[in-house]
């Protein structure tokens, strides 16, 4: 019966955390599983409740009970262990930190979030979110293995998973020791050593096939200090030229590009007459991007992104006739 | 003992824990009061306070036990709960507990503005502090302020029924434009925000994607169109349009469309490219599509879909080929 298991787990933690010293496992059963019908079974029982217990996040330690005298093992929760430690939260911190309920797009990291609000406002703090005027982002994690890569990047435990790479069909199995995860553009990444090459590698979640699983036990791998997860997933975005891009627009076209243009010079010469041209200076733009706008937009300088362009229009034409 | 009962009693100690702390720091509360702070219907909060009644200290004497004052709880239906000091304290956080709540704070970081940031780095510095080194290493990203005003205004103006005129790229045409809106919903698919609105322009209701909204005013004007049910967006984004199956022959340097762009069917090819099946709504996205991806897809039916692209890339590269002037 669901009650009489409460108790006895609640009565099990109070019994462990009031004692200084150690409680030998004969004296727990005498006082709590008195009605176990063999060791045997209470060996069980006690197993199983000190996993549910320590799922729940309760610090249930195992020691020796008597430095001289004996070798059998006691149990103990350490009031510091087990309580949160004094958070005084002002009432703004409080606030922003209630309005963090709302931020997780996902099942279950929105549960736990509001799991630790309660917590942290355990001793009574009443919040009108309401009244708090902030633009709230949102955050989703649509990949099916997100879930799997973030509690073992918590554990440090290691993953494998079948990956597909862009431009392959066969997914390949891969190995890896997460660091970390980070969003970056509104994907997921999961950054680690890659142990079948020896290197760090970042992966796109959304990107493994099928089921990852994680393997070992917790803590089996140290991360590198000072590791930045952000600075290593940003590595992996398309290099982008850094020379300025000069283009020719024609008007009323390419209104993004105008938007991000660092100046607009109306009406010059352009490389034909059929309209007049405006000269656009952008921080950076890709050949993709830019032959998106076709006969609209035509690229002076650098000689680098201009030819690519052309040599991709020409192959392009080529195919066609 | 069955798995559900097994873990109702979990639930029960957890709910428990959680408890006795809230009502350890006030005199007496409200079991109703209790019930929606706790989350739990208010029978099923009776229920566990008749179990914490039963638990206490092991010496097995009355004043052992936690005192839960029944008679007051079936009287008045206030909860008064007394010797259970040492639970008074909430239990530590569990390392997905303390990681989910300091990623979902750096991500509000992230979004607000400089006097909000201060309150948010005070109270991250303290979680930190107490998640004692567990700090994950998740890093929600920094990409979401450009949208973030934007999607607070839009769901202000949801609230108060106002219309807004919005100033919205068409990417398919190269253009912006500007209309009113009945705005019904702001809704997310594959990480990208939409408004959900009523169009009046087009006299129809219409998916704006937020990235492309440049500019926003929300209007003194009441919405004229009812609330619709909100929009399932699990079919793809260009339900109920009428769109023309279209394929497309990609090679490698083009595979990425797949996973950017709702596909109908992925067939794989050989040397690493593949025929794609999508819905397309407009012939002139498709057509900015197949120039953005030259030389690297083309085509394969309906024929005469490709034409428009083709004749805007001959046309691209006479202007390199043979300036005039």
């Amino acid at each position: 019966m669901s009650a009489s298991k409460t108790e006895r787990l609640l009565n099990l933690l109070i019994m462990l955390l009031v004692q200084r010293r150690y409680v030998s496992k004969d004296r727990i059963r005498e006082i709590l599983y008195a009605d176990a019908p063999s060791t045997d079974a209470f060996e069980k029982t006690f197993e199983r409740d000190k996993e549910e217990l320590r799922s729940l996040g309760v610090p249930i330690e195992v020691g020796q009970m008597d430095a001289y005298f004996d070798d059998e093992p006691g149990y103990r929760i350490r009031a510091d262990e087990f309580a949160l430690p004094e958070i005084s939260l002002e009432s703004d911190e409080a606030s922003v930190v209630a309005l963090a309920t709302r931020v997780w797009e996902h099942a279950r990291l929105a549960e736990a979030t509001t799991d630790a609000v309660g917590k942290l406002t355990a001793a009574g703090l009443d919040l009108d979110l309401e009244a708090l005027e902030i633009a709230q982002p949102r955050l989703s994690a649509d990949e099916p293995s997100f879930d799997v890569f973030w509690e073992a990047t918590l554990t440090r435990r290691p993953v494998t998973f079948d990956y597909r790479r862009p431009g392959y069909d066969q997914p390949l199995t891969r190995h890896l020791e997460p660091w970390g995860v980070v969003r970056f553009s509104g994907r997921w990444y999961v950054v680690g050593q890659d142990t079948d090459r020896g290197e760090e590698r970042v992966f796109r979640l959304s990107r493994v096939v099928g089921a990852a699983t994680m393997s070992g036990p917790a803590g089996s791998f140290v991360v590198p200090p000072g590791t930045d997860v952000r600075e290593a997933a940003r590595r992996i975005e398309p290099a982008t030229p850094a020379e300025e891009v000069v283009v020719l627009v024609r008007p009323g076209a390419g209104a993004v590009l105008r938007r991000e243009a660092s100046s607009v010079e109306p009406d010059v010469d352009g490389p034909d007459e059929d309209t007049p041209w405006d000269r656009l200076r952008l921080q950076r733009a890709q050949a993709d991007e830019l032959l998106a706008y076709g006969p609209d937009v035509y690229v002076e300088e650098p000689a680098s992104v201009r030819d690519e362009v052309v040599a991709r229009l020409r192959a392009a034409v080529e195919a066609a006739s | 003992m069955s798995a559900t009962s097994a873990g109702a009693a979990k639930d029960q100690v957890a709910r428990l824990l959680r408890l006795v702390p809230y009502l350890h720091a006030r005199d007496q509360v409200s079991l109703e009061e209790a019930a929606r702070v706790i989350g739990v219907p208010a029978d099923q909060l009776e229920k566990d306070l008749r179990v914490l009644f039963l638990c206490g200290l092991p010496g097995g004497y009355p004043d052992d036990l936690i005192d839960v004052d029944l008679d007051a709880l079936e009287g008045e239906g206030v909860i008064r709960v007394s010797n259970a000091d040492y639970l008074a304290r909430p239990l530590r956080l569990t390392p997905t507990e303390a990681s989910a709540i300091i990623v979902a704070l750096r991500a509000l970081r992230a979004g607000s503005e400089p006097d909000t940031r201060e309150v948010v780095d005070r109270a991250l510095a303290k979680l930190e502090t107490a998640a004692a080194g567990s700090t994950p290493l998740v890093d929600p990203g920094d990409d979401v302020p450009s949208t973030l005003a934007l999607r607070a205004q839009l769901e202000d103006a949801t609230r108060r029924r106002r219309q807004v005129r919005i100033t919205y790229y068409v990417p398919a045409r190269d253009e912006e434009s500007e209309r009113v809106v009945d705005p019904h919903a702001v809704v997310s698919h594959h990480g990208v925000a939409y408004l959900d609105a009523y169009c009046h322009s087009a006299d129809a209701p219409r998916l704006f994607r937020l990235d492309r909204i440049h500019e926003a005013t929300v209007l003194d004007s009441e919405v004229t169109t009812e609330q619709s049910e909100p929009r399932d967006l699990s079919d793809g984004v260009f339900g109920g349009e009428e769109a023309t199956r279209v394929t497309l022959h990609l090679h490698p340097e083009a595979r990425w469309v797949e996973e950017y762009y709702a596909m109908e069917e992925v067939r794989p090819g050989p040397e690493g490219s593949s025929e794609v099946d999508l819905l397309v709504g407009d012939e002139r996205w498709l057509q900015r599509l197949l120039l953005r991806l030259a030389p690297y897809a083309a085509v394969v039916r309906p024929a005469h879909f490709g034409d428009g692209a083709a004749d805007a890339m001959r046309r691209a590269l006479a202007l390199y080929d043979h300036p005039a002037g």
